[in-house]
This record gives structure tokens, sequence and C-alpha cells, in this order.
């Protein structure tokens, strides 16, 4: 893998590692084309540094803890992590669901979370029905005064929206990418109708091709055993997971007229225009080329 | 309709083991309950609580009543003799016995090397990953030989004229192969072979596994 010299990517806070998982022993891991280490330091701090080409460990990154995660950089982002509010709320359950690998771009991950049309086929008779397979008009933004991509007043039939659900509902969403390897959903809870669970996806580029996601959620639910509320979360993201890896190309083209979009896709078309505007290039078909 | 049962499965809902005894458990009609194993993130299954229930720290344990069991095949046929008195999944015609026997101890020792290749590409786990890759490849050239043998002779199905334990034990490893990048195009007889497995009356898939071919 080669260090990416996209400044965009690399001007991004990424998560890289639950803390639970960090130990004294040196976790070898992937970020941006750049091999770097994480590891607990003797006084228990987090430490994050970079493998140089002839194996030495290099120059120490900036470390931040959120959301039970450690975040790292390799360039100069200017913004903070995102903030998630609901995290912070008291009956609120956090469920961190295990890192998955994927071979495919990040961004690509990204695009799917946002994406409802295949909840019918791929998530069958529990993320959607083909009895009832439309995509109802939402809507979709870039909100400029956040830099924030956003998709609201999205509603869409369900049989068993979560772990907790016991019957079909019609559950509304909103959708937010926070930054270009970051999105979060809002989703109607099934417990308490006036306030949403919150399911993020991390995203962590490992290389153009190839990440791992951090799928984590904030969830109002006293009821269901956490080991359920993961799985639950793990069976959607490999079938996700089957597809995205056999999707071609593997790298997302920003190029408006590269795939076409249906109606059902304008969060998707939204977001590559956002990212198109910031210049990104890794993980996409254009900064292929230049390679 | 399902047959009620006294059956518990300590679940991991992305294991192919488990995928293994949940498949014969629905080809069985058997209903049963589900304890989920927090596997990964959280490694419950090594921890002292689960090692009462599993002295080896490994995730998959069937419970009937008094009984507990763990490993696969052990769980695979312990549920062919109890509840399939046809004996139609594990013969009792000692050749026929004999090869279904082979093919378990097959899926129990070298597609490991698949499990392990697929637990390292989706949730890297430390292993060697080029030579669990190269041996699931081997253990799946095996079986397509065998299976192009097989159709050869106008049978369908790994051991005698139906289907069995052997093609229940051997299919979850190819079925996820693309879980780990190892394409089905390879493996032309297994290919078919796969179709008529997923055309079995009551067959169940999991993430990985289309449902239709």
């Amino acid at each position: 893998m080669i260090r990416t010299t996209d400044r965009t990517a690399l001007d991004q806070w990424y998560c890289i590692d639950d803390l639970d998982d960090i130990g004294s022993a040196p976790r070898r891991t992937h970020l941006l084309g750049q091999e770097i280490v994480v590891r607990r330091d003797a006084d228990g701090a987090v430490r994050v540094n970079e493998i140089a080409t002839d194996g030495s460990v290099g120059a120490a990154s900036p470390v931040e803890k959120r959301y039970g995660y450690a975040w790292t950089t390799l360039g100069a982002p200017a913004r903070d992590i995102l903030a998630i509010p609901e995290s912070h709320e008291p009956d609120r359950k956090s469920v961190k669901c295990g890192a998955v690998t994927v071979h495919a771009s990040g961004l690509r991950i990204v695009e799917n979370f946002l994406d409802m049309a295949h909840f019918p086929y791929v998530h069958a008779e529990i993320l959607g029905s083909e009895r009832d397979p439309e995509v109802r008009h939402y809507h979709a933004e870039i909100r400029r005064e956040v830099d924030e991509v956003w998709a609201t007043g999205c509603k869409f039939f369900q049989p068993q929206a979560s772990a907790a659900a016991t019957g079909g509902v019609m559950v509304d969403y909103a959708y937010r990418v926070a930054s270009p390897f970051v999105v979060l959903l809002y989703k109607t809870c099934v417990v308490a109708a006036d306030r949403s669970d919150v399911i993020c996806l991390f995203v962590q580029p490992m290389d153009e091709d190839l990440c791992r996601a951090h799928p984590v959620m904030f969830l109002i639910d006293d009821a269901a055993p956490q080991a359920t509320l993961i799985q639950f979360q793990q069976l959607i993201f490999l079938q996700d997971r089957i597809i995205l890896e056999n999707q071609r190309p593997r790298l997302l083209p920003l190029e408006p007229r590269a795939e076409i979009p249906t109606r059902a896709d304008i969060s998707s078309v939204a977001y590559r225009r956002w990212l198109k505007e910031k210049g990104l290039l890794f993980g996409t078909a254009e900064g292929a080329r230049e390679l | 309709m399902t047959r009620p049962s006294t059956i518990t499965l300590y679940d991991f809902e992305i294991s192919a083991s488990c995928y293994k005894v949940r498949l014969l458990l629905s080809l069985l009609g058997l209903d049963y309950a589900r304890v989920a194993v927090n596997f990964y993130p959280g490694f419950e299954h090594r921890q002292p609580a689960f090692r009462e229930i599993n002295p080896l720290g490994q995730l998959l344990v069937l419970r009937d009543g008094d009984l507990t069991l763990r490993d696969a095949q052990a769980i695979l046929t312990y549920l062919a003799r109890k509840y399939d008195p046809a004996a139609r999944w594990l013969p009792s015609e000692p050749t026929l016995f004999g090869e279904v026997m082979m093919w378990l101890f097959f899926a129990a020792s070298e597609l490991s090397a698949a499990t392990a290749a697929r637990l390292h590409d989706i949730l890297a786990f430390p292993v060697d990953e080029a030579s669990a890759k190269t041996a699931a490849r081997r253990a799946f050239r095996i079986m397509d030989d065998a299976m192009t043998g097989r159709e050869h002779d106008g049978v369908s199905w790994f051991v005698g004229e139906a289907p069995t334990l052997a093609d229940v034990a051997l299919f979850p490893s190819i079925a996820l192969s693309r879980d780990f990048g190892v394409e089905h195009d390879e493996y032309p007889a297994l290919r078919r072979w796969m179709r008529r497995v997923r055309g079995l009356d009551r067959f169940i898939a999991m993430p990985g596994i289309p449902e239709h071919p």
C-alpha cells in the first residue's frame, strides 16, 4: 500500500480502533495507505504511530477518544470529530458492533448506507419487503452552514426494523454524512415513538479499495441483550458486504454521468457532488486515474 | 410447519459453523431456542461463564434437555440420529455411513482453513492469510473433483442417491467462499451441487449465501 497524497483525505479524523480492544500489545492496521500501529503505553494512554517503509516505528499521530473508539489523523483537520449529542443521553445504550473489513472503497460503503432502494432485496423481510419496495420521495441537501450532507423525510416499510421490533412498521429515517467517511442515520425507535435510534458507521479507509467499517449504535432499548443487538446489525452488514465486494468499479465514480441515478438516489447524488466539491480523490475512480 | 423440541443453540449469526447446524435444524423441521453469543467483538466464548458450558472456549454448543454437545459435526450426527428416525441424513448402511463420516471429518479438518480465511477477511482475525486460502482452495478442489465424479456416475449428492449430512457439512464453507475472495467459477461441479442444495425443501440461507440460485 502507498500512503495517499490526497490532502482532502489526509485532513480528516478517522476512527481506527475500539478502545476496549487496545492493550499493551501493538495492533497494526492501515489508514489511507499508511501502515500505523495502535497500542496503550504503561500509563494507559493510547498511542498511534506511523510505521515507516523500513518497518521502524515512526512519527506519532494525534489521538482522540470519542464514542468508545480511538480516532486519529495523518493531516491537519480543520474541523473537530463530529458531535453526536444523542450519545450522551443517559438512557441510551451504546452498542459497538465490531469492525468488519470490506474489499471496496470506503465511499461505496457510505453510499450503500445511504441507499434505501436495496432494502427489500438485500435485506429481504428485515429492512424491506418486495411487497412494498417503494422509496417514497425524500429531501437531500448539502447543508452549507455545517458542511454536511443530509437526507430527511425518508420513509420505508420495514418488516423487522430492529432487534426489538415485533412486526412490520413504516419507519422514518434521516441520514447525515458528517465527513466523507463518517455517516449516521436517525431512525424511528420502536420502543419510544418520539425519539430516534442513532446508528453510526465510522469508516476507516485502509486503501483505495479496502476499508474497515466500525458500526456503533446509540439505542433506546433496555430489553434486548447486547449480543442480540450486535448480531442483528452484523447480519445486516454481512448482507451488504457481499454486494459491496462485488460492485464494479470498486472505486466510487464522482463524474455525474458515470453511473445512472434514479429519483431514489438523490442522497447519493448530493454526496458525490459534495465529495467532488471537496476535491476528494482517495477511494474515487477519478483519483485512481491520477495514480 | 416445524416440530417443537427441547433444543437450544448457542448462536452467532454470521458463523459458518452455527449456520451449518441451523441449516440441519431447518431441514429436519425442528423448532429450537437460540441464545445469542457475543463471539465478536465481545469474545464471550472465551470468558469463564461460557467455558463452563464449553471448556474449549469455542463457540458452537447445542443443548438438548440434559445433554450438552460441542463440535458442529458431533451435533449434526446427534440431531440426525435423534430426530431423523428414517436415517435419511445419516444412513446406517455401513458403506454409506463410512462415506458420510469421511466427509464430516473432512469438513472438520480440511475445511477449517476456509473458516480461518473467512474470519481473517471479514473480522481481521490474526491468521496466516496466504496458507489458509491455499489450503481452502485445495480442499474445494478435492470436493469439486469428487462431485465431478459423482455427476459422471449420474448422482447428485456426495454420498448415496439422496442428500445426507455430508452435503450439509460441506455446504457452508464453499457457499461462503466469496466472503474471502474465492469465486465459484473455479468449481463448476460444486456450483451445480450448491444449486441443488439451495433447492432443498426448508433450505435456509445466511448473509453471503443467496437464497435463490
